[in-house]
Parts: C-alpha cells; sequence; structure tokens
C-alpha cells in the first residue's frame, strides 16, 4: 500500500471483488468521512444547522433502514413503526433517569417506581467510574429498548402477520396507536409518568458534556463527538441489518416478497421467516426510538403519532423501496430540507424599497414565463391530446401565478407574500409529492451504493470509451 | 370489416406481438389459434382498447381506432368476451345482461327475450346473483351480455376454456347460431379443433407472428397444424 | 341504575357515530372501488371545516354552507385527478403513499393557513340551539345528525341498488377491465365516487363541528382513523356496514369516556379509573379484534386468494 503505482493493482482488485480490498477501501472511506466531520466542527460554528440535521439523520436513517427491511424486502407493508419506537424511546428513558432527578420527573407519581438507573448501577460495579457505568448504561439501555420493542412486536404478530397487505398496514397502525394509548394512562403512570414527559435521561448532548469534563480534546471538540456518537451507533444498527439482508434470511425475504406462494412451495416457513423480519424491524425501531430520545432530550407519548410513522415511510419511499443507501440519503435529504434548507421560506423577508421589489416581482415572473417554457418545450414529443393538456394546465398555472405577483407588485406591501411560518413544511409536502407522482423508484430505486455498483459504474464507462464512443 | 395491418403490442420489453397483420371480413367466423402465450389475447385485448399498442393500424370500416378510449370502440359495434368469462359476481343476472347494454338508451326487451331464448338456463336464474353460477352458465351469460350490445363484431378469448366438452359444444353450436344472424365473429381458441371446424378463416399465430393462414378445412388438414395444434402424433 | 348519567353519553354517542359514519362512507367506497385507503379523506373532512370558518367570516350563512360544500367537493374531485389517477396503473403501495402524501400536504397547508392557532367553527342557526331530552341538555345537532344521516345513507344505497349509474358503480368496483368493455366511462365513476364521498364529509364536517367547535389542523386525523376503523369493521365496500360500525364505535367510545362517571354515581367504585384515555384506544381494540377474527368484516364478502 506504500508502493506508487500500487493504486492500479489496488484498482483491479476492487474491480474482482477481493474482500480484503473493500474492506480496506470501506475503512479509507470512513476516515475520510471522520475527517470531513471534524474539519466541519473546526470551521463552523458549535450551533450551526448541520450538526443538528447530522444527528437527526442518524436516528431516522435506523428507522428507515428498519422499515425498508420490513416493507422493502419482506414486502410486509407495516404501518407500526411509531409504536415500536415509542417503546424504545421509553425503556431507554425508564431506565436511565438519574434516581437523583426521579422525584422531580415523575412528580406526579412520588418520584416513579422505578428508582434507578443504569448508569449508575455499573458505575457501582465497576467501583464508582461514572464513565464506565454510563458506558454500559447506555449500551445495555439501547439493547433493552430493541428487546422490549422486539417483545411487543412478537406478540402483536402472533395474530397480524396472517393478515394480507391493506389488512396488516391497518392493523399495525391500530397496534400502534393502542400502544400510544397504552403509554398515557396515568394509572401507569408510576413507570410511564403518564401523559407527562420523560427528561433528564442521558442525552447525545450531556453524554459528550460529561467526557469533556474529564477530557479537554473533547472539550475542545464537543460537536464532532455528539455527532460523532448517533453516527457510531447507526453504522453498528446498519451493519447489522445489512449483514442480515446478505444472508440466507434476507434472500428468503426477498423471496417472500417476490412471491409467497412460491416461496412457501420451495419450503420457506413463511410465519418463521415473516415474524423474525418483523421482530428484527421492531428491534431496531426500538433502537430508533432511544436515540430520538437521546436526541430531543423529552419525550411524550403523544408525540409517537402515525405521522412519524408516515414520514418514516416517506423516507423510504424518496430513497427507493429496497435500498439501503437510499434509506440513508432519504433520511439525511428529508431531515435536510425540512429543518435546514428550506428554512428561509419561514421567515418573514421585508424589502428595502420599491426598487428592490421590482426587480424582485419582474424576476419571479420571468423564472415563472421560463419553467412553463420549458414544460412545454419538453413535452413536445407526447401524443397530441396529452400535448394540450399539458400546454393548457402549464399556461394556466402560469397565469394564475403571473397575476398574483402582478397583483403584489401594484400593491403597497413591501413584504415579500407567502413566506411566512409554516411555508417550508408546504412547501416541502409539496416536493414530496412530485417525487410520489413523478419518481416513484425513489433516488436509488433497488440499487445499493457499494463498492460492487461503483467499480461496475466505473467499468462501464471504461469499456465504452474503448469500444470507440460506443453506447455501454 | 376489421382490419389489422402490422399491430404490435409489448409488454414492458417484450414483444408480445410482433407486427401481425389478419382480416375479418364481414359476417364471417375467423379465428386465431396457437399456444399460450402466442399472443392471441393480447391481440384482442388491443383491438378493445385494453392494451397499450406500440404500432401498426387498427382498421374498423377503414377508420383507424388504434388508441382509443374503451368505451369510444364499444360504441362503435366491437365487443370482448374475455377470458374466464369475466361477469360481476356481485350483480344478478339480469343486471349483467342490463349491464352489457349500458350504452343504448333504448327499450331492452326484445333483446332480452332473444338472449333468454338462445339461454334458456339464464332465464330461470335471471335474479340469482352471477357469482354463484356454474362455469358453464357464467360463459353463457358473458356471451349473452356481449350480445345485449347489438354489436357488429364480437371478439370471444378462449370461449371453452375450463368449460366441460359437452358444454364446449353447446357454446360453439351458439357461436355458429349467432354468426347467422349477422354478427361477425372473431375467436381466440387453444381447443383448435373445435376452432377450426367452426371458423371459416384461421390464422396461427407463434410467438407473437401470424405464421399460417387459410379456411378452417385448410388448417385442419395441414400437417403442421396437426402435429402442433391437433395432437396428431407421427404415424 | 341512574340512566340519567347515562343518558347524555349515549346521545352524544349517536350523533358522533353518525358524523363518523357520513366519513366512513367515503373511506368505504373508495376503497371498494380503488382498493385504497384513502389517507386524505379525514384531512378533506378537517379542511371543509376551515373553509367554513373562513367563508362564514365575510359572507352570511346562506351562502357559506353551500360554497363550503362544492369547494370540498371540488378538493376531493382535484385529489382524486392529480394525486390517484396518475398511479392507477401502479403498485398498490404507491397509491397508498401518495394519499399519505396528499393527507401530509393538507395539514401542512392547514397549518400555514391558521398559524397553528385554534380555529372556532361558527354557530350554525337552528342546529346549534340548545335543547333538553330526557333532563339532558344537548344540541340540536345531536338529534338532526342521526336522521340526516339516515336519510343520506338510504339515498345513496337507493342510489347504487336502483339506478344504472349505481349498477357501473357496482361493476367497476369489481372489475375495472370487463367495466370498460360494457361501455362504462371509469373515470367518471371514480371522480363521482369521490364527489359523492366528499359531499357526505362536508355534511359530516358541518354535524361535527358544531359540536366540537375547536378546528385545528390536525382535527380530522381522529375523527378519519376512527371512520376508517368504521367502515373496515363494517365490511370494507359495504355501506350499510360502515354506517353500523361508526354508530357502534361512536356510542361505545362515548359509553367509555362516561365510564368512570356512571360507575362512580352507582357507587360500583370509588375512585377514577381513567377509562377516559382508552376512548380512542377502543377503536384500535374493535379494529385488531374483527381484523383478528373476521377480517372482511361483518358485512364484508369473502376474498378468495387465486393461487
Amino acid at each position: 500500500m506504500n508502493k506508487p503505482g500500487s493504486t492500479k493493482s489496488f484498482q483491479n482488485k476492487l474491480e474482482r471483488h477481493d474482500r480484503k480490498t473493500q474492506i480496506v477501501a470501506d475503512l479509507i472511506v470512513i476516515v475520510i468521512c471522520l475527517a470531513v466531520l471534524f474539519l466541519l466542527d473546526s470551521v463552523l460554528d458549535s450551533s450551526s444547522m448541520i450538526f443538528v440535521v447530522l444527528k437527526k439523520t442518524a436516528v431516522y436513517a435506523v428507522v428507515a433502514v428498519s422499515m425498508n427491511l420490513l416493507n422493502g424486502f419482506t414486502g410486509l407493508f407495516s404501518l407500526g413503526q411509531a409504536g415500536f419506537m415509542l417503546i424504545g424511546a421509553y425503556t431507554y428513558g425508564i431506565l436511565m433517569i438519574p434516581s437523583g432527578d426521579r422525584a422531580s420527573v415523575y412528580q406526579y407519581f412520588n418520584g416513579g417506581i422505578v428508582k434507578f438507573s443504569l448508569q449508575e448501577v455499573f458505575a457501582g460495579i465497576f467501583g464508582g467510574n461514572a464513565g464506565v457505568g454510563m458506558f454500559f448504561g447506555v449500551l445495555i439501555a439501547l439493547i433493552l429498548a430493541g428487546v422490549f420493542a422486539a417483545l411487543f412486536a412478537f406478540l402483536i404478530g402472533l395474530p397480524v402477520l396472517r393478515l394480507k397487505g391493506d389488512y396488516l398496514a391497518i392493523a399495525t397502525l391500530g397496534f400502534a396507536e393502542i400502544i400510544r394509548a397504552l403509554f398515557q394512562w396515568n394509572t401507569i403512570g408510576g413507570l410511564t409518568n403518564g401523559s407527562n414527559m420523560l427528561r433528564k435521561f442521558p442525552s447525545f448532548d450531556s453524554i459528550v458534556a460529561g467526557w469533556a469534563a474529564g477530557c479537554p480534546f473533547v472539550a475542545a471538540h464537543i460537536p464532532f463527538f455528539s455527532t460523532l456518537l448517533p453516527m457510531i451507533i447507526a453504522a453498528i444498527c446498519i451493519s447489522l441489518i445489512v449483514m442480515l439482508i446478505h444472508s440466507s434470511y434476507g434472500r428468503s425475504f426477498k423471496a417472500i416478497r417476490d412471491d409467497e406462494v412460491a416461496a412457501e412451495a420451495m419450503g420457506i416457513n413463511l410465519a418463521k421467516h415473516k415474524m423474525l423480519a418483523f421482530c428484527t424491524s421492531s428491534f431496531f425501531a426500538g433502537i430508533g426510538g432511544a436515540m430520538l430520545a437521546m436526541f430531543q432530550t423529552t419525550i411524550q407519548a403523544n408525540a409517537f403519532k402515525s405521522s412519524m410513522t408516515y414520514e418514516i415511510l416517506l423516507i423510504v419511499v424518496i430513497g427507493g423501496i429496497g435500498s439501503v443507501t437510499g434509506s440513508i440519503l432519504g433520511a439525511f435529504l428529508f431531515v435536510a430540507a425540512s429543518e435546514w434548507w428550506l428554512r428561509f421560506l419561514d421567515t418573514e423577508m421585508v424589502f428595502a424599497d420599491a426598487g428592490t421589489k421590482t426587480g424582485f416581482s419582474v424576476f419571479a415572473i420571468a423564472i415563472v414565463v421560463l419553467l412553463a417554457a420549458l414544460v412545454i418545450v419538453k413535452n413536445r414529443g407526447k401524443e397530441k391530446k396529452d400535448f394540450h393538456r399539458i400546454a393548457i394546465i402549464a399556461s394556466a398555472v402560469a397565469f394564475i401565478v403571473i397575476a398574483a405577483l402582478i397583483n403584489y407588485l401594484l400593491s403597497p406591501s413591501m413584504n415579500v407574500p407567502l413566506l411566512r411560518s409554516g411555508f417550508r413544511l408546504v412547501v416541502f409536502s409539496l416536493i414530496i409529492m412530485i417525487i410520489v407522482l413523478f419518481y416513484r423508484r425513489g433516488i436509488m430505486g433497488t440499487r445499493e451504493l457499494n463498492w460492487d455498483s461503483i467499480t461496475a459504474f466505473f467499468m462501464k464507462r471504461r469499456n465504452a470509451e474503448k469500444e470507440g464512443g460506443e453506447k455501454a | 370489416m376489421l382490419k389489422i395491418n402490422n399491430l404490435s403490442v409489448n409488454y414492458g420489453g417484450i414483444k408480445a406481438v410482433r407486427d401481425i397483420s389478419f382480416e375479418v371480413p364481414d359476417g364471417e367466423i375467423v379465428t386465431l389459434i396457437g399456444a399460450n402465450g402466442a399472443g392471441k389475447s393480447t391481440t384482442l385485448r388491443a383491438i378493445a382498447g385494453l392494451v397499450k399498442t406500440a404500432g401498426g393500424e387498427i382498421l374498423w370500416n377503414d377508420r383507424n381506432i388504434r388508441g382509443e378510449k374503451v368505451q369510444d370502440i364499444v360504441s362503435k359495434g366491437i365487443t370482448l368476451v374475455p377470458e374466464g368469462r369475466r361477469v360481476f359476481p356481485n350483480l344478478s343476472v339480469l343486471e349483467n345482461l342490463k349491464v352489457g347494454a349500458y350504452l343504448r338508451k333504448d327499450d331492452l326487451t326484445e333483446d332480452l327475450s332473444m338472449v333468454y331464448d338462445l339461454f334458456p338456463r339464464l332465464k330461470e336464474r335471471s335474479w340469482q346473483l352471477s357469482g354463484t353460477l356454474s362455469g358453464g352458465e357464467q360463459q353463457m351469460l358473458a356471451v349473452g351480455r356481449a350480445l345485449m350490445s347489438r354489436p357488429k363484431l364480437m371478439m370471444m378469448d378462449e370461449p371453452s376454456l375450463g368449460l366441460a366438452p359437452l358444454v364446449v359444444k353447446d357454446i360453439f353450436s351458439i357461436i355458429r347460431e349467432i354468426n347467422k344472424q349477422g354478427v361477425t365473429i372473431l375467436l381466440v381458441e387453444q381447443n383448435a379443433n373445435m376452432a377450426l371446424h367452426t371458423a371459416n378463416i384461421g390464422y396461427v399465430l407463434e410467438t407473437g407472428r401470424v405464421t399460417l393462414k387459410g379456411s378452417g378445412q385448410e388448417l385442419l388438414d395441414n400437417e403442421a397444424v396437426r402435429k402442433a395444434y391437433l395432437g396428431e402424433t407421427r404415424q | 341504575m341512574d340512566w340519567s348519567v347515562v343518558l347524555p353519553y349515549i346521545l352524544s354517542g349517536i350523533s358522533v357515530g353518525g358524523q363518523y359514519a357520513l366519513i366512513a362512507i367515503g373511506y368505504t367506497m373508495v376503497y371498494g372501488i380503488l382498493r385504497l385507503i384513502n389517507f386524505a379523506h379525514g384531512d378533506v373532512f378537517m379542511v371543509a371545516g376551515l373553509m367554513m370558518i373562513y367563508f362564514s367570516a365575510s359572507m352570511p350563512m346562506y351562502y357559506s354552507i353551500p360554497l363550503m360544500i362544492i369547494f370540498t367537493v371540488l378538493l376531493g374531485y382535484a385529489i382524486e385527478r392529480a394525486a390517484y389517477k396518475p398511479l392507477r396503473t401502479a403498485p398498490r403501495m404507491s397509491i397508498m403513499i401518495s394519499a399519505i402524501g396528499v393527507s401530509y400536504l393538507l395539514e401542512n397547508l392547514a397549518l400555514y393557513v391558521t398559524g397553528g392557532l385554534n380555529q372556532n367553527y361558527p354557530g350554525i342557526p337552528w342546529i346549534s340551539d340548545s335543547i333538553t331530552i330526557g333532563g339532558a341538555v344537548t344540541k340540536r345537532v345531536t338529534i338532526i345528525t342521526p336522521i340526516l344521516t339516515i336519510v343520506l345513507v338510504v339515498a345513496l344505497i337507493l342510489l347504487i341498488k336502483h339506478t344504472k349509474f349505481g349498477m357501473a358503480m357496482r361493476a367497476v368496483s369489481r372489475d375495472f377491465d370487463t367495466a370498460q368493455l360494457m361501455g362504462i366511462d371509469i373515470d367518471k365513476v371514480i371522480s363521482v365516487t369521490f364527489i359523492i364521498g366528499s359531499f357526505l364529509a362536508a355534511i359530516g364536517s358541518l354535524l361535527y363541528f358544531t359540536n366540537y367547535t375547536g378546528v385545528v389542523p390536525t382535527s380530522g386525523a381522529m375523527p378519519g382513523l376512527k371512520a376508517f376503523v368504521a367502515a373496515v369493521f363494517g365490511g370494507i365496500g359495504s355501506i350499510p356496514g360502515a354506517v353500523v360500525g361508526a354508530f357502534i364505535i361512536g356510542i361505545c367510545e362515548n359509553l367509555i369516556k362516561g365510564l368512570d362517571s356512571v360507575l362512580m354515581v352507582n357507587g360500583i367504585i370509588s375512585q377514577q379509573f381513567g377509562f377516559a384515555t382508552f376512548s380512542d384506544a377502543f377503536t384500535f381494540v374493535l379494529l385488531i379484534v374483527i381484523l383478528i377474527f373476521k377480517p372482511t368484516g361483518l358485512f364484508g364478502e369473502k376474498q378468495t386468494d387465486k393461487v
């Protein structure tokens, strides 16, 4: 690896799918990513949105991949993700609130029935070492979050997995709502705090702050570490899921997705495999829920509504049903777009003078005309009936928008129209609809971004060039 | 008269029908025979407007109807008795017949009595939900339903499929009867024997192409046809 | 047994049951014809409520009400055309995701337009007047709802069973292709289905928000979900089933809400058990029960799997 000219042989080894070379390549990529993250920390302010976005992406990526495992790879359309996330989040919260804070959190329930916290238990086991205690505490709490979610999944799955298609979706949705009601029930508030929030448990930020207290290097790079932590957890979870997909179980899942009857005829035990997929997916959804708790610092059962499941589903669709890379990318794009990139749409803007306002309006009108013209020209090739319809719709929409702009131009108001709180989500929802309607396969379709697909892409290009510009 | 010129149909990359041409003269019984997957059903469905076509012409009385909506094609006098009967199981026998005449605004009593004369069993069961009928009765209902629109051309997709031999004989004699009353018939069948005995003109389809054409008798006598479709082994 | 304590709950149960029924019909009809769970239907109901608030703020009632109904119907029609029709040949999951997307869009639009503030529904003359029944004070809408619901449902069933177009609707709900072969314009049939569903949702919103006067962007989610469960319970595709299911859900959930008071007044329990939290969950327990024991619902037809 230290010899010049070994890059070529490295490339060759990649193309021949040499496992060891692929692992080395993976490590190189990981190091590059860490370096980039470290750079961002050094360059950007610690309150920069990118860190929040990356943390939330990690959380949503785990849940999205777990949902993709169930929907995309096994073909079981389940809408219960929010319920399992809730179980995971609460398991984590209940077990990790420091005993000193219990009285204030569980104020209506006499401090709650759970009187210990995992990190303190482990700290005790390891001779008072809080850092080690926290490590094991978080580790065990996350695992238990997954285990309890999977346990509920098992119980729910027994009756529900026999149902077909839409009915499965409805039933899982129903169970998620029941779980949500259960966790708000004040009678078991001693455990769950009823309809009140759970708080004071360790979050990503608070854990890193704890490290920072004992280590100046960490203190100087808090954003780096507090973003790294969820990414490491996410990476481990997703790797485990990917390993499952590439195993013989994963192949059985895909067989079930493609044709249940044929799969059964081939000897695949439908019930066992469906239950495995369901429980595994819920296990990781539970961990995702715990991660969400660690991100949000407070959790409340009421927030885990079906709309949360829908957001995950939209992420899976945007990324491509059946593509793990797609789910990760989709999570990033979804979180970045909804929380960060479109933020400017929520802030009111006022023009300084009539000149700027006119300039902006003219510019906007020009863009609308250009877009309408583009749509019309692009669809020139279609059949006459379709083309007429598209042309009329495009012209009508353009006309309305231009009329509104002219009306605004003539009005005395200096505020940019439309831009106020909530507009961001409207635009975002429209973008989602466009993706759902016109880009059904999502970004990645069913393809993955891994060394095999990358080398295949470059090999195709090279072969195309060799054959003198012939299309591969 | 129905004229098909160079019709092609693709099913997502697979060329189900390649460049076929044939004619269905008025008043005749024409049959398309061939093995499963040869493209016969697809051809009928393409003529009816149910599937998208990739090229060619479908001329009905010299007007190209390729690409028109199904309901427009039906209103021009072309009906299809689909594969597998496809009666509406949640509608009664009478309602099925009525829905066959959906586009007509005039009185239906004459046509209903004509259909009941042709299929007395249906008259007995006119209030029964058609989902509870036997296979043969459903086939009769499907044919009767197609007749209710007073079609000029009736296309039939594998009418013998899944029916007992005696019932099949009934169906084919009724087909001849309908034809005598002036309805042109385009018949697609796997049961080449019955089809070729009933039809005047036959075409053989193989993997989407027309490979043979002739009168019913000519094809019955043809060596290749006998070996492939009539179950004759080398003697 | 002191019935005067139970009575108000039964009355609200019947009232809200009728309102759920009007929404449930929309779900069951659309599912029957497109095999689509129209997740956006509850939000159309909510938007109807918001429209009424905005219209009545600037127009007299006899304009606002018909205008609200017309625009709600247009909304339902437009959603079908724009978001569902293009996906008719796509796999089933795609169209369901589209419905979820529309629901998301409508809720965000409502959030944007209302600024997240609770909007108050206007008092509709006559139906929001107070009346007394058997010692219980309630609004007139409580009596109007079940009557109006029954009338509309009967009219709808007559339309479907005894008219030519109704026959076409029944045919299309079974077999798209063959219905087309009969000359039926399935686009028209599907549009009319959505129009009827939206019309009933508009009426339902009128009645519902007269009772529960706060309208927020999420106001459609719960009633929508419950109406949907009612449709599943009654047998998806069956209108009478949806209506029966809706009334059962309405009555039972209100009885559960009142269970604490009823049991306490009658000395059976001494402390609140907290049943009310579960009034919403009851709907889902019902859902699970029916899906496990008879997934096709009370009046549903047996769907056989073709192998």
